[in-house]
Formats: structure tokens, C-alpha cells, sequence
């Protein structure tokens, strides 16, 4: 008993250092005039950790250039990162501490479309500015209710739907295929969007679908499922889905034999995916993307170049689309000439042919960018642009 | 008057007190949003530790299916307020039945079970509640239900924990409660002695289940969503740790495990690459250290401190 007291004390003593704090937590941070923090809500762990991980990544770059000559006059930008641990109402709570704790004037983030829509009600309510890497959902800048534009988010992607048009254009004229089967992660909004999008357009194309089966995160194995897509012999598999779970996918339908080429949407963009896989089940298999590190703009070039030198790995596109969203805060802050949240988001709304790794972006009224997509072919487990398609 | 209504009037006296001080902290933003934010959690994750108390630490059925309760009652809720455009009061009320009811007829005939079958049902009920949810349209399906109002605030939140918490303690001092006590000290002898166990199971169940429906409505309303990747089994295994550090069977270690563990994980949320170490090292050295939960299956109570302060004078 008295062990467990002592040990009861010692937790109890705990708390309330924790609590002392946390008490004093708004006030700890003397406000350095010389510094802007800009918030980045990201996915540091969970599911999709390597999402938020690639973005972190590219906006610490960012912001190191930027403050060896500062803003509006020599001011440096600070990244304050909050996690959403993968997860929609975590974001809510991550987005509540950036905007009223850390007092940050603009937010990047999350990457994920469910998680940006939800804390997108907190900083459009805060009117502070979110500009979010690949929240691709169309919901994310327009409210579906009233349809109207929400003031406070943008995005530096294109939207879901048009990934799907570009796949099912390109699978019909270009690879002259005839027959597909499409196999959705029914637990994601994002995956569904696309696979819509691709069965309309390629039936429209005049080609058919000839089966169309789901999966759920987390599932491990699909060789029932595959078994059943054989049988209905297709030429081609569309999977939009995240790289967990394609990885497998791909990996368990070349063990039953089942060699045509598959396709998927960016959620199959990641370092992991060959190691999931294997190389030689990934050949013959592409996704479309917002962005090729193999790109050959000379501002592309030069990001690579540093994000290798810095962090030993190509970028992928939570990285450059991450970079582009800093690039167009620090723009916006810019132009604003003013750290209030209300004028950067003003001056985010006007950005007119911004030039960024990903591309040029021009926001329209809906605050969504008119960008150009692109094909990736997977070659022993290396991603290789192949071609480039415009909206 | 006797001695239990003259603590009842001295624990609400305290609570008035409780919510007078931290509603003036923010009513003068001593305690800004973030902050406020995690006060509500804490009565939601009270709430919900709480109820699950009652099934687990009460009556001695392991049950590890309360996030897809949690999950009912925040669809329902946002359905009836959302869709339906009706008061958040109802929404509210109609959480918490419709949860219960679920329970009551989930609990009918899984309560037959017992131990690690009982477990697995119910861990198989909730996933099975999420992945019903996921599959219907008409409240979003795997995108969730967006665009629900903010009713829930710290006034709501704090009575309605109150309210529960007293329910639940009364509950446990009435003869239904006393007989989910013998069921759960033996439920072989409880039987014999003529208690109907199956009738008190289900009963302890489904209020339990009710109550976590109340606290997913709190909940959905509170952060504007829901969404099924919330209510997962991982859910469900956050609110029985809370449980099982408090200490099962002990209402003050319930209502202590869901602060503690709301204020680390909010505290944790400036270094997220350490959260889940820490976290889960606090689990080790707790169980490590003491395996019963902090306030094993007794109260805090006046009696605990003197008993202490004998032993260690």
C-alpha cells in the first residue's frame, strides 16, 4: 500500500506539473516581432505519417531560403508543426492549437481531403488562411451545401475527378485498352471520386467495364477478390487507392497470374510502394500525378537537387506540392505587405501565374489551381515520367 | 439529513464552484480555444470512461466495442440536427436511446457470453457498426458527415457529465447496482442467491451503451464531423486504458485516467514524434508499478488520504 501510494503521489505530482504547464502555455512565448509563424498541420503519424513527413521536409526548405533574406523586410518565417495523427477530428484539435496557441498566420496542410474539410471550419471561422498540398476532394474549397467558396482555403492541387478523366482518356487512346476492372478502396471518399470519374469517361470512350470490386483499408488479403477479377478477364485494372494496400494489391495479383497493367491515382505515390510490391510486380503498372520529379523546368531541377542534398531521397509530390504551398504563403504574405491573417488570404486569392515546381498555378473563384497532370510508369520499382497531360 | 444527501449537496456545491472558475477562466480567456477544447474532451472522455466503468469495472464484463456506441450516437445525433433540422436538445436525447437501445439488443444475446468471447464480440460489434456506417450514403459513407454546427460547449458538456456521473454513482448504491456488484464478484454465487444476472447484465450494458451515445453526439458536435476513421477499435482501447489506468471498478480512478490521459495527449501535441513513446511508457510503468490502475477498485476518498497519512507518519 505504501509503494502504490508513493507511486500514486509521484503520478499525482506529475499532473500537476503538467497542468502548471500547460496553464502558462498561452503566455510562455514572448511574441518576437522579427518572427511570422506559419502553421503546418500535418500528418506526423499514423496511416499516412509519410505524407505529412515529405511535406515537413519541403517546407523546412523552403522557409530556410526565404529567411537568409526574410520577408517584408528581413522578417523570418517560423514553421510551427501540429499533428493530425492521420485523422480527421485530431486536425480539428491541431488546427485550434496553431490558430489560438501559437497564434501562426497562415496554415499548410493536411494532405488528406476528410482532414482538411473538417479543421477547414475552424480557420475559416478564425478567418486565417489553409492552403492545403493534396487535399484533392472538391468539398475542401467549396461548401457542398451552399456552394458557395469558403474565403480561408485553397489548395495547390487539382481536384479528384479530373485524375480519373485523365487515366480513362489515357488507358483508351493510348494504350488501346478495351476492358476494365475497377477495384476501389470503399473506405475512401477520395478513391471513390476517382473511380466514378474513370468509368464514366471511359465508357463514354466506348469502352466497358467488365467488373468492379472494393477493398477496405487495413485488408491484407485480396487474392479472393483478384481470383474473381481474373475470371472476368480484363485487359486492365484501375485501383485508386493509397500504397498500403495497392502494394499488396499488385504484389498478390502477379503471384495468381494476373499480368495486365494496373493504374492508380497519386495515393500510389511513395518510396514504399516498391518495397511493398517488389520491383518486378510493379512493371507495367502507372498512376497519374500532380508531379514528376524527373520534370525538366529548371526550378524543378534545382529542388531536387537540394531536397537530395538535404534529405538523401527524391522528392515525392507531398514534398513538391508542400514546397509550392510555402512558396505561395511566403508570396502571399508578400504581397499582402501585412502578417494579418485576413489581407495574406486577400492576397492569395489574387496570385496570378505563379511559377512552382508542380507547375503554374492561377487560382480560379473557387480557389482551386488550373494545373497540368502527369503519367508515371513504374520500371523495376523506379518511377518514370511518361507523359505530361493538360487540362 | 441523512449522510448520503448531505454529500450529494456538498459534491454539487463543489461542482458549481468547479464550473464557476473554469467558465470565468474563459469568459476572461485565461483559458484560450485550444485549451477549451480540451476541457470539453476531457468531460466527453470522462463521459464515455465513466459508462464504460459501469459495464467493465462494475459488472465485470469485458467490453471493448464502446467507440461504435460512441459512433450511434454521434450519426444519430447529427442526423436528427443536421438532416432532419430539429433542436440539438433531441438530438441529444435521441443519441442517447437509440445507442442504448442497440446496446439493449446487442447485449441480449452476447451478454451470454463471458471473459475473452465476450471481448471479441463486442470488439466485432463495433467494427461492425463502422463499417455499416461506411456503406451508408445518406450520412456520407467513408467521407463522414460534414458541416455539423458547434452546439456542444463547456456548459453542456459539464452538466451532462455531472448529471451522469451521479447517475452512475447512484446506480451502483441501488439494489440493481448492488446486484451487478455480486455479478461481478461471482457470478455463479449471484445467481444462486436468485439474482437474474442475465436481466442486470444487459441492464448495466445498455445504460452504459446509452451514455456513450450521449458523449459521441457531444462529441460530433463539437468538432463539426463524423467520421467512421474515428470511432475504430483503437477508439475503444483509448477509453479502456482510461479505465484500466483509474482502476477498474472505481468511478474517481475513471474520472482521473480520462483527465490524465486528455492532458497528456494535448500536452504530447508539441512533439508528436514522442507522443506515442511517452504514452505508451506511461502504460509499461503504470502496469509495471501498479497493475490494479491508480485507485484500484476503491474511491478517492477522505478515508484513502488518512489512511495514508497513518502509514507514512
Amino acid at each position: 500500500m505504501k509503494k502504490s501510494l508513493k507511486a500514486l503521489a509521484l503520478l499525482a505530482a506529475g499532473a500537476c506539473v503538467m497542468g502548471a504547464l500547460s496553464g502558462c502555455g498561452g503566455s510562455k512565448k514572448s511574441e518576437d516581432a522579427n518572427v511570422i509563424k506559419v502553421g503546418g498541420l500535418l500528418e506526423m503519424t499514423g496511416g499516412s505519417a509519410s505524407f505529412g513527413i515529405s511535406s515537413k521536409n519541403a517546407i523546412d526548405l523552403v522557409f530556410k531560403e526565404i529567411n537568409t533574406k526574410g520577408v517584408l523586410g528581413g522578417k523570418k518565417l517560423e514553421l510551427v508543426v501540429a499533428d493530425t495523427k492521420s485523422e480527421a477530428s485530431e486536425a480539428t484539435n491541431g488546427m485550434q492549437k496553431l490558430l489560438s496557441q501559437d497564434k501562426v498566420v497562415a496554415v499548410i496542410g493536411p494532405n488528406q481531403s476528410s482532414a482538411v474539410i473538417a479543421s477547414g471550419a475552424i480557420n475559416n471561422g478564425m478567418k486565417v488562411l489553409d492552403i492545403t498540398p493534396m487535399g484533392t476532394n472538391p468539398d475542401v474549397t467549396v461548401d457542398p451545401k451552399t456552394g458557395k467558396t469558403r474565403e480561408h482555403s485553397f489548395r495547390a492541387c487539382f481536384i479528384d475527378p479530373f485524375q480519373g478523366t485523365v487515366m480513362a482518356n489515357y488507358v483508351y487512346k493510348d494504350l488501346g485498352i478495351r476492358k476494365a476492372a475497377i477495384y476501389i478502396d470503399n473506405t475512401s471518399d477520395y478513391a471513390k471520386g476517382l473511380a466514378a470519374f474513370f468509368k464514366e469517361n471511359f465508357v463514354k470512350n466506348g469502352g466497358s467495364v467488365v467488373a468492379e470490386e472494393a477493398y477496405l483499408q487495413k485488408d491484407t488479403d485480396f487474392k479472393s477478390t483478384l481470383t474473381k477479377i481474373k475470371a472476368a478477364d480484363p485487359d486492365f485494372i484501375y485501383i485508386p487507392g493509397y500504397y498500403q494496400e495497392v502494394g499488396l494489391i499488385v504484389k498478390q495479383a502477379r503471384e495468381i497470374g494476373l499480368n495486365v497493367p494496373m493504374a492508380g491515382g497519386d495515393g500510389w505515390d511513395s518510396s514504399k510502394l516498391p518495397e511493398i510490391a517488389g520491383k518486378a510486380a510493379l512493371n507495367n503498372t502507372f498512376f497519374t500525378n500532380l508531379y514528376s520529379p524527373d520534370d525538366t523546368s529548371d526550378l524543378n531541377k534545382k529542388f531536387v537537387a537540394e531536397y537530395q542534398k538535404a534529405y538523401n531521397t527524391k522528392p515525392d509530390v507531398f514534398a513538391a506540392l508542400a514546397y509550392d504551398c510555402a512558396l505561395l504563403v511566403a508570396k502571399a504574405i508578400e504581397d499582402a505587405q501585412s502578417t494579418e491573417p485576413a489581407k495574406i488570404s486577400a492576397a492569395m486569392a489574387k496570385i496570378k501565374g505563379f511559377k512552382g515546381v508542380s507547375g503554374e498555378v492561377t487560382f480560379n473563384e473557387q480557389h482551386n489551381p488550373i494545373k497540368s497532370a502527369v503519367i508515371i510508369e513504374h520500371k523495376d520499382g523506379v518511377q518514370t515520367f511518361k507523359s505530361k497531360v493538360n487540362p | 439529513m441523512d449522510p448520503i444527501r448531505k454529500f450529494d449537496l456538498k459534491a454539487i456545491i463543489a461542482c458549481i464552484l468547479i464550473y464557476a472558475v473554469v467558465q470565468g477562466l474563459i469568459a476572461v480567456e485565461v483559458i484560450g480555444p485550444f485549451w477549451e477544447l480540451n476541457i470539453v474532451l476531457i468531460c466527453i472522455n470522462i463521459i464515455l470512461a465513466v459508462s464504460l466503468n459501469l459495464i467493465n469495472g462494475y459488472t465485470g464484463q469485458f467490453s471493448i466495442g464502446h467507440a461504435g456506441f460512441m459512433a450511434v450516437g454521434a450519426y444519430t445525433g447529427a442526423v436528427i440536427t443536421v438532416k432532419l433540422g430539429l433542436p440539438f436538445a433531441l438530438g441529444l436525447v435521441v443519441a442517447t436511446i437509440s445507442a442504448g437501445l442497440l446496446g439493449f439488443l446487442i447485449g441480449l444475446p452476447t451478454l451470454r457470453l463471458d471473459g475473452d468471447y465476450l471481448a471479441i464480440a463486442t470488439l466485432g460489434l463495433g467494427e461492425i457498426i463502422r463499417i455499416c456506417i461506411l456503406n451508408i450514403d445518406y450520412v456520407g459513407g467513408a467521407s463522414g458527415l460534414m458541416g455539423i454546427p458547434r452546439f456542444t460547449n463547456f456548459t453542456v458538456a459539464f452538466w451532462l457529465m455531472i448529471a451522469i456521473i451521479f447517475f452512475i454513482k447512484n446506480f451502483k448504491n441501488s439494489a440493481p447496482g448492488r446486484c451487478c456488484l455480486a455479478i461481478r464478484e461471482n457470478e455463479i454465487a449471484a445467481d444462486t442467491m436468485g439474482i437474474n444476472t442475465t436481466k442486470y447484465k444487459v441492464m448495466a450494458f445498455t445504460l452504459g451503451a446509452s451514455f456513450a451515445g450521449t458523449a459521441g453526439c457531444l462529441f460530433s458536435h463539437y468538432f463539426f464531423l463524423a467520421h467512421p476513421a474515428t470511432f475504430t477499435f483503437m477508439k475503444s482501447f483509448d477509453i479502456l486504458t482510461m479505465v484500466v489506468l483509474g482502476g477498474l471498478g472505481s468511478m474517481t480512478g475513471s474520472i482521473c485516467g480520462a483527465t490524465l490521459l486528455t492532458f497528456i495527449s494535448a500536452y504530447l501535441s508539441d512533439f508528436p514524434e514522442w507522443r506515442m513513446v511517452i504514452y505508451s511508457v506511461t502504460m509499461i510503468v503504470l502496469m509495471l508499478r501498479r497493475p490494479q490502475g491508480l485507485f484500484g477498485s476503491e474511491e478517492l476518498s477522505r478515508k484513502m488520504f488518512r489512511l495514508g497519512g497513518r502509514q507514512n507518519g
